[in-house]
């Protein structure tokens, strides 16, 4: 286990002389802690496997340093690194057994056989896979292969970090579920780095304790799922996290007050006065709107459809052309189709070009 | 559910089947007529059941010795292209490269020699291995070796064999490197990070990966080889003496040569046979492979 470090690191396919905004990873500077549990969310092409595969030595970076532990290991190669990483579809060593193939990382770097035995014991238990140890890996399924791709990844006890990139694409919802639960009883009882790739919110916030969210190339925010849910720093991570997403619209601020269509919306913080070049607009999350029945004090908008979830329901409205969400409280019922908006003033977030601006008290 | 039966789907593959039938199975059928029975002049033809067969087939008779010897230089020809020409041929494509300029102007230059019709790829070689003014027979005279490919029979072989591997290496090269390129770089990347080495990397991955391709190099080569023709018959004539006498050669002769239409049948269609057989053999042991070590 170690700390990694990035320093301003940054990849380009087409070469260092390329514009910056074509790079797959922008320059990026940003620390993994030791024995952290951490996602790495984003939509595809965000460059979150690009930024893995950096990690682990598959690609060499454009520019910039990653250190592990302080120590420069940018040129060392993958296998110099120390790094465990399990890919998207499972990779099986087709003429070995499951128990070969969980030996394998151990065998090629000289580690005695009584402690790979053991290790790899450990982990078949781990995985449920000690009744399959002596069968050929080719003839299992799935999911299977990717549990011996997982155990193989875990399998060294001296690793820096181990990293999956998505790796339970291929396995089936209800198993994903306890291979989920299963890696983070993983991580808690052999206290590794893990950083896990993944473009599903739910799988990024049920195993991290640290997201780390990417957007075009970039790092947008880094937190726990809580300070991704109730203080996005861009207006990206507002809408990508959360069913369903933040409310972006388009207001001017002045100080204290937000406005919005003609109506004013009090903010607890003071904003001052922002630049007048930026696009500004104000976030908040359907579940700190309520909706109410018209009244002259309220943000009007139109209804256009209630969506019932269950447990909440959630009411898709308009204000002007802007679309928007808010929660319909329990035994408030809809008549009509307009209603005003009633606002949670802590959580009104204000951003300036899409990033989140930190007024003052 | 039921299935309804329905037959007239037999019409839809009915024109295959004639053409089948006219192209393949009547000739044969021809063939079959000509081995049980024996002719005389003026088309008089009488039933003369397995005799052909029989003489054929036992080592004392003249036909018999001629066909025992003609099989086993088959076979010793036929297996010694497969040893040297996958091997080789996996050992060439690994070298390709797998991306960049180089690799179309590459698999065109390893495709040539597969372009090239037989007979001509035959003259070529009558030529160049001359010892008198071929560029090859008179480089290898030239160094000091005994090489004659029309009256040393290592020679003659080993020309023959030169000119196979020469022709047919590539057809086993493009099928392996085809069979390389649909390996996932996932596989490579997760071999460096298990610290593979590269002999580790093409046993363990590699080489399973290239067992359907390698299935298919070995029958297309096993078949070709095993009813190599035009080289032997250009270059070296079936000699010197019958050294380089295959099946096919001594086939000709019998029934175009000595005009003995019922021992050539006979030998066609246990030629056939053993071919057939063969294939089948190759084909199941290497699929059932897996199967077995598993059970």
């Amino acid at each position: 286990m170690s700390r990694i470090d990035l320093v301003d690191l940054a990849q380009s396919y087409a070469g260092g002389d390329a514009p910056i905004e074509s790079f797959a990873l922008k320059p990026v500077t940003m620390t993994w802690r030791q024995s952290g549990a951490y996602a790495l969310l984003g939509p595809s092409g965000c460059g979150k496997t690009t930024l893995l595969n950096l990690i682990s030595g598959i690609i060499t970076p454009t520019r910039g340093k990653i250190l592990f532990d302080g120590t420069d290991v940018t040129p060392l190669s993958t296998q110099k690194r120390n790094i465990a990483q399990v890919f998207q579809f499972p990779v099986i060593y087709d003429t070995m057994t499951v128990g070969q193939n969980l030996a394998f990382p151990l065998k090629n770097r000289g580690v005695p056989k009584a402690e790979v035995d053991k290790r790899v014991a450990d982990i078949a238990q781990l995985l449920d896979l000690t009744p399959d140890l002596d069968r050929k890996a080719t003839r299992l399924t799935a999911d299977a292969k990717q549990k011996i791709s997982l155990g193989r990844g875990l399998v060294r006890s001296d690793v820096a970090a181990v990293l999956f990139d998505e790796p339970l694409t291929v396995i089936d919802p209800e198993l994903k579920w306890q291979l989920r639960s299963k890696l983070k009883a993983l991580h808690r009882e052999l206290d590794l780095t893990m950083i896990y790739v993944t473009h599903d919110q739910t799988e990024a916030l049920t195993f991290a304790d640290t997201v780390v969210v990417m957007h075009d190339g970039r790092v947008v925010q880094s937190g726990t799922p809580a300070e991704l849910f109730e203080k996005p720093a861009h207006t990206f991570v507002g809408y990508f996290i959360g069913s369903p997403g933040m409310n972006i619209v388009p207001a001017q601020v002045d100080g204290r007050e937000a406005r919005v269509d003609g109506h004013v919306i009090g903010l607890l913080r003071n904003y001052g006065v922002l630049p007048k070049t930026a696009k500004i607009e104000i976030g908040v999350r359907p579940e700190f709107v309520d909706i109410a029945a018209p009244a002259s004090g309220l943000l009007s908008a139109t209804i256009e459809r209630i969506d019932d979830l269950g447990r909440v329901r959630f009411a898709r409205v308009r204000i002007g052309d802007a679309k928007f969400a808010a929660r319909v409280p329990p035994g408030f019922s809809v008549s009509g189709n307009t209603a005003g908006l009633i606002f949670d003033p802590a959580h009104v977030h204000v951003y300036a070009d899409s990033i989140l601006v930190e007024g003052k008290a | 559910m039921r299935k309804t039966l329905n037959n007239r789907a037999w019409l839809l593959v009915a024109p295959v089947m004639i053409v089948v039938l006219f192209s393949a199975l009547l000739p044969m059928m021809t063939v079959v007529n000509y081995s049980v029975q024996d002719a005389m002049a003026e088309n008089h033809f009488f039933w003369n059941g397995d005799a052909w067969f029989r003489e054929l087939l036992d080592p004392a008779t003249e036909i018999g010795s001629r066909f025992a010897g003609a099989l086993e230089r088959n076979l010793i020809f036929s297996f010694t292209v497969l040893l040297i020409q996958v091997p080789l041929g996996i050992a060439l494509s690994l070298a390709v490269p797998r991306r960049g300029w180089a690799v179309g102007p590459c698999l065109v230059l390893i495709a040539l020699p597969m372009l090239i019709p037989w007979n001509v790829v035959g003259t070529m070689w009558q030529i160049f291995a001359r010892a008198d003014i071929g560029l090859f027979g008179a480089a290898l005279t030239g160094l000091g070796l005994h090489y004659n490919d029309t009256q040393d029979p290592v020679s003659a072989w080993f020309t023959i064999l030169l000119i196979d591997v020469w022709h047919w290496t590539p057809l086993v090269i493009l099928l392996s490197y085809a069979g390389l390129r649909a390996i996932p770089d996932a596989f490579y990347q997760a071999a460096r990070i298990d610290a593979a080495s590269r002999w580790s990397v093409f046993i363990n991955i590699e080489l399973p990966k290239l067992q359907r391709v390698l299935v298919l190099a070995i029958l297309l080569r096993f078949m070709q080889s095993f009813m190599i023709y035009t080289e032997p018959f250009v270059v070296t004539g079936g000699g010197p003496g019958n050294a380089t006498t295959f099946l096919s050669i001594d086939l000709v002769k019998i029934a175009l040569g000595q005009v003995d239409l019922g021992s050539a049948a006979a030998m066609s269609l246990v030629y056939y046979l053993i071919t057939i057989t063969l294939c089948w053999i190759f084909f199941t042991a290497m699929t059932q492979l897996d199967l077995l070590k598993e059970a």
